[in-house]
C-alpha cells in the first residue's frame, strides 16, 4: 500500500508528458492548417487543435481512450471492427502458445534435472536459441506452414509464442526442480520412495513457486510472441493485425488504441496468472 | 534410404560419445563443457542434411544446411550490407542511446524513494508489454532509414534496463552504506565506489536482456517500411519469393549476430564482476 501514492505520481507524470507531446508533435500541423484558411492561432486554440486532430501525429490519450471505448463497447462483439474479436483471436493464439510453451520447458527441464548429458547438451542451446532474433523466422514458418497446407493462422502463431515464452519456464524448473536440498532427498530414499514418486511427491510441488515465477514472466512473452507473428505476415485478425491495418489504411489512431487493447490483454494475463499461484500456494501451505 | 540410415547412425554415435563424455570424470573440464553441446549442434546439422536428402524434402520448404551454407558463401555481400544497415546502424545505435539514456534516469531516480517506489511498479509493467507494436509509430515519425530502427530499440530496451538498473543500486546493505558514512564519503564517493559496483549484475542483467530485444526491434521495424536492403526487409521479400536458402542464410546471419552480440556483453561482463559468486563458480 505504500507505494500506491508513488505509482499513481509516475502514472500521472507519464499522461502529462504524452499531453505536451501531443501539444509539440501536432502544433505543427495545426499552424499550418491556420495559414493555409489565413487565421491566426491563439494558445488556447492551438491546443483545443492539437488534441482533437483526427490525424494526429500523436493523438491524445483522451482521444485514444474515446477510439478504445468506440471500438470495444459500441461495436458488436462479432464485427471485424471490435477490437474484443480481435482480442479474442491473439488471445486464443497467445494460450496455445503458452500451453506448448509450458509443456515444452518442463519437459526439457525433467530431460535437464534428471540426465547429464541433456544438462551438458542441450542447455547451452536453449540459451543460443533465445540470442535468435525469433521475428527473422516469423515469415519462414508462415511461409512454410502455408506450403504444407495449414492455411489457419493460429498454428504459425502459436509457435512463435511458444518460442519467445519456453525459454523463462525452462529456467525456473530447472532451478525449481533442483531446489530440495539433499537432506530432503535423502529422506525420500529413507522412505524406500521410487524415482516416480520423489518426483511426484517432492520435486514437482517444490518447483512450484519457481514455475509460477516464470509464468507471469513466459505469459506476457507469449503475447508479445502472438503479436510479433501477426505483425509482419500480414494477418488479416489478431490485435497485430490491427496494428498493420492502422498503419497501412486507417487513421493512425487505431494503432494507439489496437496497442492500448494489447496492454490491457498483457495486465489481465499476468495478473490471472499471479491470482492462479496466490490460491494455489495457499492451499499447498507455501503462502509467504 | 542410405542417408536416412547414416544419419541414425551419426546421431546414434554422437549421442554415445556424448553420454560417455559426460559420465567421465572430464565432464567439469572446460573442453568438455564446450565439446558436448558442439558435438549436439553438429548431430542436429547432420540429421538435418540426412533427412533432407533422404526424404526428398523441397528445398522451398526445408533446404539442407549445405545448400543453406553455399548460399551463405556466395552472397557474402548483400548480407554484409544487411547486417550492417540492420545491426550496427538499427540495433547497436538504438542500444547505446537506449541503455545509457535509462542508465542515467536510473541514477536520478535512485536518488528521491518516492520516484523510485512509483516508478518500479510500472517500470515492471511496461516491460512486460508487447512494446514492439509501437514499429509502425516510430517508422511513420522517423521515416524508413536506420533512424527510425534505432529510435524502436531505444524504446524497447529503455524499460528493462532502468528496472534492473533501479533494483541493483537497491542493492546495497545499510550495514556497507554505513560503513562508507565511517569513512565520510559523500553521495558521489559511495555511487561510485560501493553502490554502481555492487549494481552491476544488475545491471549487466537488463544489457543482456536488451541486447536480444535490440535486434527483434530493428528486424520488425524493417517489417514496416525500410530502404531497399536491411535484414528484415530481406527475409520477408526472399520469404515472399519463396527462395528458403536465401532466407535461413539471413536467419544464420540473425543468429550469429544475436549470440556475438549477447557473448561480448556477458565477456564484459565476466571481466567487470569477476568476484560475484555467479561468476566465481564457473571457474
Amino acid at each position: 500500500m505504500r507505494s500506491v501514492l508513488p505509482v499513481l505520481a509516475v502514472i500521472a507524470a507519464i499522461i502529462a508528458l504524452w499531453y505536451a507531446g501531443a501539444l509539440a508533435l501536432n502544433a505543427k500541423w495545426a499552424r499550418e492548417q491556420a495559414a493555409r484558411s489565413g487565421t491566426e492561432l491563439s494558445l488556447t486554440a492551438l491546443v483545443v487543435e492539437t488534441m482533437n486532430q483526427e490525424r494526429a501525429l500523436l493523438p491524445a490519450p483522451h482521444q485514444v481512450l474515446a477510439e478504445l471505448w468506440d471500438s470495444t463497447v459500441n461495436k458488436r462483439v462479432t464485427s471485424k471492427r471490435s477490437l474484443v474479436f480481435h482480442g479474442w483471436i491473439t488471445l486464443q493464439a497467445t494460450l496455445w502458445g503458452f500451453a506448448l510453451g509450458v509443456v515444452v520447458g518442463v519437459g526439457l527441464a525433467i530431460a535437464i534435472v534428471y540426465s547429464k548429458v541433456m544438462d551438458m547438451s542441450v542447455m547451452p542451446w536453449a540459451i543460443i536459441s533465445q540470442t535468435i532474433p525469433i521475428v527473422a523466422i516469423a515469415p519462414m514458418i508462415i511461409v512454410v506452414m502455408s506450403l504444407i497446407g495449414i492455411e489457419e493462422r493460429l498454428v504459425p502463431k502459436a509457435v512463435i509464442s511458444a518460442y519467445l515464452c519456453f525459454f523463462p519456464i525452462l529456467v525456473g524448473m530447472v532451478k525449481g526442480l533442483r531446489a530440495p536440498e539433499s537432506a530432503q532427498l535423502d529422506l525420500m530414499r529413507t522412505y524406500n520412495a521410487s524415482a516416480l514418486q520423489s518426483f511426484f511427491k517432492l520435486r514437482l510441488p517444490a518447483s512450484l513457486p519457481y514455475l509460477f515465477a516464470s509464468a507471469k514472466v513466459g505469459i506476457a512473452a507469449a503475447l508479445v510472441g502472438t503479436i510479433v507473428g501477426e505483425l509482419p505476415t500480414g494477418a488479416l485478425r489478431g490485435l497485430g493485425a490491427r496494428i498493420l491495418v492502422g498503419d497501412q489504411f486507417g487513421p493512425p489512431i487505431r494503432i494507439w488504441s489496437a496497442l492500448l487493447a494489447a496492454s490491457i490483454l498483457a495486465a489481465a494475463l499476468v495478473a490471472t496468472v499471479g491470482l492462479i499461484q496466490r490460491i494455489t500456494l495457499k492451499r499447498m501451505g507455501m503462502a509467504q | 534410404m542410405i542417408w536416412l540410415l547414416s544419419g541414425a547412425l551419426f546421431w546414434a554415435a554422437a549421442f554415445a560419445v556424448n553420454v560417455a563424455v559426460a559420465r567421465s570424470r572430464h565432464s567439469a573440464r572446460r573442453w568438455a563443457r564446450v565439446f558436448v553441446p558442439a558435438l549436439f549442434g553438429i548431430t542436429i546439422l547432420v540429421v538435418w542434411e540426412c533427412l533432407v536428402r533422404g526424404l526428398g524434402i523441397s528445398p522451398v520448404l526445408l533446404p539442407a544446411p549445405s545448400a543453406i551454407a553455399a548460399r551463405f558463401a556466395s552472397s557474402g555481400e548483400i548480407l554484409w550490407q544487411d547486417f550492417v544497415q540492420t545491426a550496427v546502424k538499427g540495433a547497436l545505435s538504438g542500444y547505446v542511446i537506449g541503455c545509457a539514456a535509462a542508465f542515467l534516469t536510473a541514477i536520478l531516480v535512485d536518488r528521491r524513494d518516492f520516484l523510485r517506489r512509483g516508478l518500479l511498479p510500472v517500470g515492471n509493467f511496461v516491460a512486460a508489454l508487447p512494446i514492439v507494436g509501437i514499429a509502425p509509430i516510430l517508422v511513420k515519425w522517423y521515416g524508413f532509414g536506420w533512424e527510425s530502427k534505432a529510435a524502436v530499440v531505444v524504446v524497447m530496451v529503455f524499460f528493462p534496463m532502468l528496472i534492473n538498473t533501479v533494483s541493483g543500486l537497491g542493492e546495497t546493505s545499510a550495514m556497507q552504506r554505513d560503513l562508507m558514512r565511517t569513512y565520510a564519503a559523500g553521495y558521489w564517493t559511495t555511487l561510485l565506489k560501493l553502490r554502481l559496483p555492487a549494481a552491476m549484475p544488475f545491471v549487466f542483467n537488463g544489457l543482456k536482456i536488451s541486447t536480444t530485444l535490440a535486434l527483434i526491434g530493428a528486424i520488425v521495424a524493417e517489417y514496416f517500411g525500410s530502404p531497399i536492403y536491411g535484414m528484415g526487409f530481406r527475409i520477408q521479400s526472399e520469404a515472399g519469393r519463396l527462395s528458403m536458402d536465401m532466407v535461413w542464410a539471413e536467419i544464420a546471419v540473425a543468429a550469429l549476430a544475436g549470440s556475438v552480440f549477447y557473448g561480448a556483453v556477458a565477456l564484459m561482463e565476466r571481466i567487470v564482476t569477476f568476484w560475484h559468486p555467479s561468476q566465481r563458480s564457473q571457474r
